[in-house]
């Protein structure tokens, strides 16, 4: 480990430039709760780490002029859920956030990490992509913005260009009558990784559900935007033939592997159970608002 | 490579110690500060014996790296009690015998703190759930929820909260 340098710029520019010149030795280090433990394992030799805290916009929660919110890469769980108005108007996205880890890992694990680190069963992504929110990333050829569904490549890979920083994630504004819900599958009650992860966003208008999306999780080499599920969700009621073709086009999509949490079979079911019940919650919420 | 020289402060103390970048923040405390009641158990961020607060967060110190606490604010167990008077939490530990074999005792210790600073009337469930990330393999935890919630009813009746802020 003596080879590492470490860097804490103060600016983006200074972090783009340096992390671009540490090609594909070089780390951004957030909260560090994947990062040190790949270190650790020896599966990640860094020649440079990045540190962005230092970097105001990475640690920023802001209301945009529209309504929406912008969440730095960097911010944390824990002062994600202490935003006194996040809550109430992403409380799915939230959840999902605050699904990762312990309350240690709460205080430094970032959206921004867990969607970097690229894992499948990453809890806030399926929620973040059921929002629809766009990510602005940074590199050495200026910013880009890209819905965050774009980002994951497969596992432990993004798509996301040599120099490239993931800067934030900017959700949209809300419409009265809308509600997000995150639930997923694990065999205990707490700190363990998803058997399927489902986000669903929707708004209803007069009862009748006027926009929706949903994010399957640990079902595919990335997180996926299944678009046939909110067809099926837009324009009904979300009764029982809605919900069950949304299901069903959940259990579609899923390309699942077989591992020690759960076999490719009760995987394909459980994202149809998922998204049922994660459905409802979303329109209990959009009923509420 | 030259080392990388730190300057943080430890339990309200200014401190300075050497390190390298890789090294964790529980490396630094358990070697050059010579801090070792923080525990060393999974090194994974999964068992919560490395428990430590920065600018009072609760964190593991084996997912921080030590250069990390430059200009910062570390709290750890050797800050808990007051000289000889013990910090009511671990009063409360001992009397309850709210630990067996200790490994994990500094860390829920530390993070039982935060809890109670964070919120002084927490449910049975909240405590649980705040320290689902602090392993223990002897107590099999109900002695030590059972002293975190003691303690919180002791010091909301004695309001002694500010005399251990």
């Amino acid at each position: 480990m003596t080879d590492i340098r470490y860097l804490a710029p103060s600016t983006l520019n200074e972090a783009v430039s340096a992390f671009a010149a540490g090609g594909s030795a070089a780390r951004i280090l957030a909260g560090g709760t994947d990062l040190l433990v790949q270190m650790r394992a020896g599966s990640v030799k860094p020649g440079l780490i990045v540190d962005i805290k230092k970097i105001a916009e990475m640690t920023a929660i802001e209301q945009t002029a529209d309504g929406g919110f912008r969440i730095g890469a960097a911010v944390p769980g824990a002062v994600l859920a202490e935003h006194p108005r996040f809550g109430e108007v992403w409380p799915g996205v939230l959840e999902a956030v605050n699904l990762i880890g312990s309350t240690q890992v709460q205080g430094r694990a970032s959206a921004g990490g867990n969607l970097c680190n690229g894992s499948p069963a990453g809890d806030s992504v399926p929620a973040m992509v059921a929002a629809g929110a766009i990510v602005t990333v940074q590199g050495p050829n200026g910013r880009r913005e890209l819905p965050v569904e774009k980002v994951p490549a497969g596992p432990g890979r993004t798509n996301l260009l040599p120099g490239e920083i993931l800067v934030s994630f900017t959700l949209p504004t809300r419409p009265p009558g809308s509600g997000d819900a995150y639930l997923r599958m694990i065999p205990r009650t707490e700190m363990d990784i998803a058997v399927v992860g489902v986000g669903v966003s929707l708004t209803l208008k007069g009862g009748v559900c006027s926009a929706a999306r949903v994010g399957l999780g640990a079902v595919a080499p990335t997180v996926l935007l299944v678009e046939a599920a909110a067809k099926a969700l837009i324009g009904s009621k979300l009764d029982d033939a809605a919900l069950n073709a949304a299901a069903n086009a959940c259990s579609a999509a899923c390309r699942p592997i077989d591992d020690k949490r759960g076999t490719i079979v009760y995987r394909t079911k459980i994202a149809g159970v998922l998204l049922r019940r994660t459905a409802a919650i979303a329109a209990r919420r959009a009923r509420e608002n | 490579m030259a080392k990388l020289h730190v300057s943080t402060t430890i339990n309200g103390e200014p401190a300075e110690f050497l390190c390298e970048p890789g090294d964790t923040m529980l490396d630094a405390l358990r070697g050059p500060l010579g801090l070792t009641g923080s525990k060393e158990g999974c090194s994974s961020g999964d068992c919560g014996a490395c428990s430590i607060t920065l600018d009072d967060r609760l964190v593991c110190s084996c997912l921080m790296l030590a250069v990390e606490a430059e200009g910062q604010d570390i709290r750890t167990i050797e800050g808990m009690a007051h000289g000889e008077h013990l910090h009511p939490l671990q009063q409360k530990f001992l009397e309850l015998a709210a630990l067996q074999c200790g490994i994990c005792t500094s860390g829920m210790l530390v993070a039982s703190d935060a809890l109670l600073r964070k919120n002084p009337k927490p449910s049975e469930e909240e405590v649980r759930f705040w320290l689902a990330g602090n392993l223990c393999r002897c107590t099999g935890y109900d002695k030590i929820v059972r002293a975190v919630l003691e303690t919180a009813s002791d010091m909301r009746e004695q309001g002694t909260r500010e005399s251990w802020q």
